[in-house]
């Protein structure tokens, strides 16, 4: 039986909050599983996940977020220490849920083969170093993404 | 439901996309024709086993559902 080319899926990870971490490593997880061929691309503040011990840090803001399972009025969601309290309160409903941690599903995604691209001009201008992010991970441009894109990958974009 | 099988698997309280990752590394470790048992307890699981097995080719030959657990009987395909 002659192998088929995967199917690709590449993912833009461009923030750096907790709730919007999970959707790229959940997607090229699964993707894997469904053999396919996945790839994160990170940019921006998604470059955040990607900081050593650094995914496991990642907040949610209650300011500004009216879809708090716990709705914050703005006027309290503002005050210090919030952001840590409804991070704590959310982190707990995942592990009630037995969700994995977003440093567990990072390190599953590079031990399942997902390519993990590191938008080398955001971490230029951010100032963030090679020697701050975590192992395995792929340095590149918009062409690197786009090359991937053009083998008719699915796309999404977090 | 008595469907032979040859390895079993418990995914029991595990969150999506876990038990079809796990389900994938077990069958990537079969022999072609062999079975795998695999029990959840997530919900999603029903959608997400028949989604899996349409797009990977293995054959879901059963599944059954028995209190809060999900029961699947998996034939590697190729």
């Amino acid at each position: 039986m002659t192998e088929e080319r995967k199917k690709r899926v590449a993912i833009i990870a461009s923030h750096g909050t907790l709730d919007m971490a999970y959707p790229p490593l959940l997607i090229a997880t699964g993707a894997v599983a469904m053999d396919m061929e996945a790839s994160i691309y990170f940019t921006f503040y998604g470059l955040q996940i990607l900081k050593k011990g650094g995914a496991d840090k990642l907040q949610v803001a209650p300011l500004a977020n009216p879809a708090m399972p716990m709705p914050v009025p703005n006027i309290v969601g503002m005050l210090p220490g919030m952001t840590a309290v409804a991070t704590g309160i959310m982190k707990n409903m995942f592990k009630s849920a037995n969700a994995a941690s977003l440093g567990e599903l990072l390190e599953l995604a590079r031990e399942l083969g997902v390519h993990l691209v590191a938008c080398q001009m955001t971490m230029d201008a951010l100032g963030i170093k090679r020697e701050e992010l975590i192992d395995g991970l792929e340095y590149g441009g918009v062409a690197t993404l786009l090359e991937f894109c053009s083998q008719d990958a699915i796309t999404f974009a977090f | 439901m008595s469907v032979p099988f040859d390895q079993e698997i418990d995914c029991s309280g595990l969150a999506c996309p876990m038990p079809i990752i796990r389900t994938k590394k077990a069958v990537d470790g079969l022999q072609v024709g062999q079975v795998l048992k695999m029990t959840a307890t997530d919900p999603g699981s029903v959608s997400d086993m028949n989604a899996w097995t349409a797009r990977t080719g293995h054959e879901l030959l059963a599944q059954e559902q028995e209190g809060g657990k999900y029961v699947f009987f998996i034939r590697k395909y190729r």
